[in-house]
């Protein structure tokens, strides 16, 4: 059992809706996992459920395993060990998931005091340190300061910095790039880049977006509606996508290398999880689908080259190749 | 700093200035002082004495300018009815009319606020609700009404403590109680609904991502933030607890400010009534203003940022 954690069966309903349709899903220590897919595919509530840290009024069931033991069966307090320091979660929106009324500079020290044992001044040091890290300039002025005092960028840096600070094997990133400017975006994605390696972590990169994912992953997840459709390492998924949601949010991804051309957004929306179509969640949108597809609710099956695909009608090879390669090289 | 200050406390002096001469001006409008001190059967010449000696039948705009004169000499004038210093009256009431407020705060902080807080940690469950609907009654009722019912219960019907008076402090028990219940469903549904939204911010979904005990997500994360909104609920619950005072005074007939002002308003006393006033506008000023100076303490964001590089 080489993997670092192992999701199995993973299902959480909200009220009895059920939101995710049992998620089995594998980090190896060190590698970069993209999740991808449209916003309220349960990306989150994924990662959110394997920590424990959904409300109340969700139900989970299934298993993570961290290094072979069960977190759903972990005392409290072993959870808490976990979280951020074994599994840290960075989100969207820095500015609001940070606390608005203690110093950034603490809420950097208490995760060394929780998980490093550390405190005083070697736990204001090693914050210091991180923050210089992560790119925050004058870090000594700014230890001090409030959340409301950066801009989103540096908030962003300043959760990376909270979240490396408990030196954890896997950086769960939701969406860390969303509600910034393209430019910081860029930055950060270059910032998260270089710290897995120098910090030798897995990465798990959520994200909407297929083209920042392609970036900075080796291995992709593609979500869709409380499910995976399909699995596999990003330069082949790339090359040849087989799902047709895949090859939609290709479709979707402005091409800045290669000839313009127009950007075809999927029809229609996500379904709403409360009136789940029977088959196919993706059939309603799918240009492929046929009445099979409307009635069978496909499973997530190996392919060759180490790929999964949960689709009946796959999207057909030659034509694909030629466009693609067209396109992305 | 120093500005903010300035500026809070000349806003809070053409404040406390509107007040006074609203009620001069209505005081004397509604009533004259000589009718209603005197009474109806008094000779004229002795009512003439008593109007040339206040000067009642100046021009009210005189009387008026040489009342705010006398005013800013810090002579707060004497009480028509026998004369003593009015500022002498009511100080010598203060004691009473702390010894009831000062308990109700403090039971309203100390139940209130707690009781709010769980019921926002329990929420959806039979302790929420039963905090809810303990605190809706507590805040509905009018005071005079629970302070009746209080007697009721606990004076006639149980016999357990008197219903009036002051000559004990198990006489303070009664006015305590009826000047707090009010208070304490407040600042418990507020400080719920405060909770509630703070423990459902992203920061908090933070802090526990780190591995903070949920305890302490509670206490250094959550605690801190509800803080805000509840500091301002409880300036304004200074400003009640002074009105509760008229009432609950007079209920009990416990001889504080309260029930000084009660008479004062009706004998047309004015300079008493208008020492009471300046006082309960300088208790409310400074309420104020502590409450605007805790918000910069608690929340940074409030303060002036000093420039970022
Ligand atoms: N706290 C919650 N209560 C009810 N429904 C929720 C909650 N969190 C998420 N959901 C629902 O679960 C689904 C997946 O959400 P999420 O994981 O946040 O999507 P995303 O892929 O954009 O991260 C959505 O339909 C969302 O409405
Ligand atoms: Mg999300």
């Amino acid at each position: 059992m080489n993997n670092l954690v192992e999701i199995r069966d993973l299902r959480v309903s909200f009220d009895g809706v059920p939101v995710l349709h049992g998620i089995d899903l594998d980090v190896a220590p060190g590698e970069a996992l993209g999740l991808v897919g449209e916003s309220g595919c349960g990306k989150s509530v994924t990662w959110l459920a394997a920590l424990g840290l959904l409300p109340g009024k969700a139900d989970v069931s299934g298993s993570v395993r961290l290094r072979g033991r069960n977190l759903a069966a972990a005392r409290r307090l072993a959870l808490e060990r976990v979280r951020g320091g074994q599994i840290a979660m960075i989100f969207q929106d820095p500015s609001s998931a940070l606390n608005p009324v203690m110093r950034v500079g603490k809420q950097i020290t208490e995760v060394l005091r929780l998980h490093r044992g550390l405190v005083g001044a070697s736990a204001k040091n090693e914050a210091l340190r991180m923050m210089d890290l992560v790119g925050i300039p004058d870090a000594r002025n700014r230890f001090g300061r409030y959340i409301h005092e950066f801009s989103g960028g540096q908030a962003q840096r300043l959760m990376i910095a909270m979240a490396l600070a408990g030196e954890p094997d896997v950086l769960i990133a939701d969406e860390p790039t969303t509600a910034l400017d393209a430019t910081i975006q860029a930055q950060i994605l270059d910032l998260l880049v270089d710290l897995r390696h120098e910090m030798s972590m897995a990465t798990v990169f959520i994200s909407h977006d297929l083209a920042a994912v392609a970036q900075i992953c080796e291995r992709v997840c593609v979500m869709y509606a409380g499910k995976i459709v399909e699995e596999g390492p990003v330069r082949h998924l790339f090359d040849r996508p087989y799902h047709p949601y895949t090859r939609g949010l290709f479709d979707a991804i402005p091409s800045l290398t290669g000839p313009r051309r127009r950007l075809v957004p999927i029809p229609g929306a996500v379904p709403d999880p409360r009136y789940m179509p029977s088959g196919c969640a993706f059939a309603l949108r799918c240009d492929r689908a046929r009445d099979f597809c409307k009635q069978h609710r496909p499973e997530l099956l190996p392919q060759p080259g180490g790929r999964q695909l949960a689709c009946a009608y796959p999207v057909p090879e030659a034509r694909d190749i030629l466009h693609h390669q067209e396109e992305y090289q | 700093m120093l500005r903010f200050v300035t500026i809070r406390l000349l806003r809070a002096g053409l404040t406390v200035l509107s007040v006074m001469t609203f009620a001069f001006v209505v005081l004397r409008m509604s009533g004259d002082p000589a009718q209603v001190l005197l009474g109806p059967d008094v000779p004229q010449n002795i009512v003439q004495d008593f109007r040339d000696r206040w000067g009642l039948d100046d021009p009210i705009w005189r009387q008026y300018l040489s009342y705010l004169r006398a005013m800013l000499q810090g002579d707060f004038g004497l009480s028509m009815r026998d004369r003593s210093p009015a500022i002498d009256l009511v100080v010598e009431r203060i004691p009473a009319t702390l010894q009831l407020t000062i308990p109700a705060l403090i039971l309203q902080l100390a139940l209130g606020i707690p009781a709010g807080i769980y019921a926002a940690l329990k929420r959806g469950t039979l302790a929420d609700r039963g905090v809810i609907v303990m605190a809706i009654i507590g805040f509905t009722v009018p005071s005079f009404v629970m302070g009746l019912l209080l007697v009721l219960v606990f004076a006639v019907v149980l016999g357990a403590l008197p219903s009036g008076g002051a000559s004990s402090w198990q006489h303070a028990i009664l006015p305590v109680l009826t000047m707090s219940i009010g208070g304490i469903g407040v600042l418990a549904r507020f400080s719920r609904s405060a909770m509630i939204e703070v423990m459902g911010q992203p920061y908090i979904r933070t802090a526990s991502a780190k591995g903070v005990r949920w305890s302490d997500v509670v206490r250094k994360h959550a605690l801190p933030n509800a803080a805000v909104p509840i500091v301002t609920i409880v300036g304004f619950m200074v400003g009640s607890l002074i009105a509760g005072a008229i009432i609950v005074e007079t209920i009990f007939s416990w001889p504080g400010m309260g029930r000084l002002l009660i008479v004062s308003v009706t004998n047309r006393d004015l300079a008493v009534v208008q020492c009471i006033l300046l006082l309960v506008a300088a208790v409310m000023v400074v309420s104020n203003l502590t409450v605007d100076l805790l918000y910069g303490w608690i929340d940074p964001r409030l303060r002036q940022a000093p420039p970022t590089h």
